[in-house]
């Protein structure tokens, strides 16, 4: 019965084939913008390091004083730590892995003559960096605590920086001038993008173009590197030393847990240590302050959706359904001509339902041919994104449950458009009908 | 014309019409907001820097150690101005739509959270900057030569500053902002002179109320007023002026680096910044047009459906006398009746869109005069639509009546 009411679906169509464009063309339109903008938002929320996501954690403090006073236009001082916090958390070691970080950008000057000085991007972090967030190496490895401690000067490029400065020979223990110091080659690390950068200060950075190096912070530090992001100082007076300073939060922090009470202790543990730096007078505000969160709960926080983001998406939802209406009357008239044969099938023995089957296949129908010109439509809208400036543009593509999506709600779009219609043609009364014929 | 047929026949398709109307109504609501935001964008684009923008370009270089800082001014100054075409060559630590440098909170009284006046770019401009700029004095006077004072970070420690007149009728409404005083954390500022036009580095960024709040500093060349330069030539040689600089700096200063990006003619940082601004605009342009294309291909379908429906009784009338042009003001009226009743529903969804919109995304109200050339638009856009299927009707031969089928 199926393969009839597809067959008779198609005849149907064939039939008036100015109204089945019309009604393709309109669904294809509304659901290749709605598409555009969810796959554009489905990018933006997805999980920047599957499988690892789960048991990474990020604790935050409010070393803040009580009479502080945060403005709502520039970014919150407590999404980072100070450096004392920090080292503090790292030195305590309660999770199974932990490292602090901060981004940084360098004028590298390269050894070859041929290469004009440029500016690179990297990150700033403590040894068990690597381990934390699985960082795949190339070569060599990263550097110890040992190297942490003694400030060494060493360095590790991630593989597009390593083949720009040393071909296809890797760099391992050649030195990189980095704004006036020299850094030693120890590894190189394989590609590794996740977006948005979780890890980074996500109020200056946090879709685009991926760390180049990683270097230790302690050497940042003592050779006073220039940071990327958010340095909020609510010091009175100028220590000289702002990066090691207890009232400037600059540092980003992550943890490995792995189960859940792991979890709650290390959030007891931060409470614990905000109430013990209140009774010390370093803190004012409760210990309840402390926060551990999840990343992708992390990134719900940050939200980092634009809002011209979620203005579009609703722009194209709204057309979406404008287009749904328009769809309904048309079918309407579609299904309203046929009475005459409606009433034939009827009167020859077919029950509603049938009719309504049948209907429903037909603007199901429909909805397959709308949703491929969807797709298409969609794709065009996603290349057109892509040529956007925004940082996140280039990362719109399409994925294989974006597509399926597609089709599905082109399907659905399509069938709860048929119901009204389909309804109204089945309650049509057989007798009167045949009469006219 | 009588409304009373049509209304009647209208009642027997009460379905049909409520979904023409409802169509009407959405797109009645998205066309008033979007064509809203629309306008909004196109006067964001329209900010008025205050600067001749047509004939400036900017010119970064960094990589340089401070204490250099002196000597590659005066190199970079010389030889700059010494290329054929160059107008001018000063200094200025930030421009409009280039990188912002200079944005700190500012407070009348001093380091004090209580008295704030705001967030404000501190323009520092070495001598020269406001002639190169174009800027226009309205009040005060201009600084003198003892006014360039060195400044290590933000500003001088106690400068005399031109504000902006949109900063002065903000900090101080309704008085004379000359000889008025106000603090940025120990830095002390009394204002001299009022510019008529300012805008910030990134005017977008911070309000619509704040795109001109900027302090013109005046400040001696070195400290941190470096490697920022302000090139100024006539318009047409200025793209030709702005290459040979760049391509000069390598010979003038060999060790630093010279910053691409931010190397380039006002227009087009300003076009830059604009980008998103004018995609966002295209793509409402491009809703608006597609939601009324689907809209009147709606109504052109449902139309020809009830023509087609209505063929018998189109025929009896007129075989019992009415004319062509009856039969072509009945379905153009009962087009009117349905959008009518459409753009009703419409307008209170339009404006409850646009509350909605104004708790979600800091948008202004809908001004009432939207509404109706809505309607106006919606009302032509029924009567085009309808125009085809109504002339078919009139087409209907009257002998259709003395058929069966």
């Amino acid at each position: 019965m199926f393969g009839y009411y597809v067959d008779m679906a198609l005849r149907s169509l064939k039939r008036s084939p100015v109204l089945t464009a019309l009604m393709v063309l309109a669904i294809g339109l509304g659901i290749g913008a709605s598409m555009t903008m969810i796959t554009v938002l489905h990018v933006m929320t997805s999980d920047p390091l599957p499988g690892r996501s789960a048991m990474l954690f990020t604790p935050h403090l409010d070393p803040l004083p009580l009479d502080h006073k945060h403005r709502d236009d520039g970014p919150d001082p407590t999404d980072n730590l100070t450096w004392p916090d920090a080292m503090a958390l790292l030195s305590a070691h309660r999770a199974k892995l932990q490292a602090a970080m901060a981004g940084g950008s360098l004028l590298l000057r390269p050894a070859r003559a041929d290469l004009r000085p440029f500016t690179v991007s990297g990150r700033y972090g403590t040894a068990e960096l690597f381990a934390l967030f699985g960082i795949p190496f190339e070569h060599g490895q990263g550097w110890s605590s040992g190297d942490d401690a003694s400030r060494a000067r060493v360095i590790v490029l991630g593989k597009t920086l390593d083949r720009k400065l040393f071909g296809s020979a890797s760099g391992i223990g050649q030195t990189v001038r980095l704004g006036d110091s020299d850094f030693r080659v120890i590894g190189v690390t394989a590609d590794w993008r996740p977006q948005p950068m979780f890890y980074a200060d996500l109020s200056a950075q946090s879709f685009g173009d991926t760390d180049q190096f990683f270097l230790p912070l302690s050497a940042a530090v003592d050779l006073k590197l220039q940071i990327n992001g958010n340095q909020s100082s609510w010091s009175k007076n100028d220590s000289g030393e702002p990066m090691t300073d207890a009232e400037m939060t600059w540092l980003q922090f992550w943890v490995q847990l792995d189960s859940a009470a792991q979890v709650q202790a290390y959030h007891q543990f931060l409470m614990d240590y905000s109430a013990q730096q209140k009774v010390l007078g370093r803190f004012q505000r409760p210990a309840t302050e402390a926060k551990l969160y999840s990343l992708m709960g992390w990134l719900e926080h940050k939200n980092l959706v634009p809002t011209d983001v979620r203005l579009q998406l609703w722009l194209a939802l709204g057309f979406l359904v404008v287009c749904i209406v328009n769809i309904v009357a048309l079918l309407l008239a579609k299904f309203l001509r046929r009475s005459g044969e409606i009433s034939v099938r009827r009167a020859l023995g077919a029950r509603r339902r049938d009719i309504f089957l049948q209907l429903g296949i037909e603007s199901a129908t429909v909805g397959v041919a709308g949703g491929v010109l969807g797709l298409l439509i969609a794709e065009l809208g996603l290349w057109s994104v892509r040529r956007r400036p925004d940082d996140y543009a280039q990362f719109a593509q399409m994925d294989m449950s974006m597509l399926l999506g597609t089709l599905a709600l082109a399907v659905v779009a399509s069938v709860l458009a048929g119901l009204l219609p389909a309804w109204r043609a089945c309650r049509v009364q057989p007798a009167l009908q045949l009469k006219t014929l | 014309m009588q409304i009373q047929p049509v209304l009647a026949a209208l009642r027997r398709h009460r379905l049909a019409t409520l979904l023409i109307a409802m169509e009407i109504a959405l797109a009645c609501a998205v066309l008033c907001n979007a064509c809203f935001l629309v306008v909004q964008r196109w006067k964001l684009i329209q900010t008025n820097s205050g600067v001749d923008e047509s004939s400036l370009a900017v010119l970064t270089v960094n990589g340089f150690e401070p204490n250099q800082v002196t000597d590659l001014n005066a190199r970079m100054l010389n030889g700059l101005r010494a290329l054929p075409g160059m107008q001018s060559v000063s200094l200025i630590n930030q421009v409009p739509f280039g990188p912002q440098v200079g944005a700190a909170g500012i407070s009348l009284d001093q380091g004090s959270f209580t008295n704030t006046i705001g967030v404000v770019d501190f323009v520092l401009a070495g001598p020269g900057t406001f002639q190169a700029l174009g800027l226009k004095l309205v009040e005060g006077s201009l600084p003198s030569a003892d006014d360039y004072l060195l400044a290590t970070n933000l500003a001088p420690p106690d400068a005399r500053v031109l504000v902006s007149r949109a900063l002065a009728d903000h900090a101080w409404p309704g008085q004379s902002p000359l000889g008025k005083e106000f603090w940025c954390d120990k830095l002390h500022f009394r204002v001299i002179g009022v510019v008529d036009h300012l805008a910030r580095a990134h005017p977008h960024d911070w309000g619509a109320q704040s795109v001109e709040w900027t302090v013109f500093t005046p400040a001696q060349p070195g400290g941190s007023l470096a490697g920022t330069y302000l090139l100024r030539a006539s318009p047409d040689e200025l793209p030709r002026v702005l290459r040979a600089a760049r391509d000069a700096v390598p010979k003038i200063a060999p060790d630093v680096v010279l910053d691409q990006e931010n190397s380039q003619t006002i227009d087009d940082l300003r076009t830059d910044y604009f980008k998103s601004d004018r995609i966002m605009i295209d793509l409402l342009i491009g809703v608006i047009v597609t939601m009324l294309g689907v809209t009147a291909l709606g109504i052109v379908g449902l139309a020809s459906f009830w023509v087609q429906q209505r063929r018998r009784q189109i025929g009896i009338r007129r075989a019992i006398g009415a004319t062509r042009g009856d039969i072509l003001r009945y379905f153009q009226t009962e087009n009117f009746l349905i959008v009518t009743f459409g753009i009703v529903l419409g307008m209170a969804l339009a404006y409850a869109l646009n509350l909605l919109l104004m708790t979600h995304y800091e948008l202004p109200r809908l001004p009432l005069y939207y509404l109706p050339i809505g309607a106006l638009v919606l009302w032509g856009l029924g009567q085009l639509a309808v125009l085809g299927p109504a002339l078919r009707a009139a087409a209907v031969p009257p002998v259709v009546a003395t058929r069966s089928v």
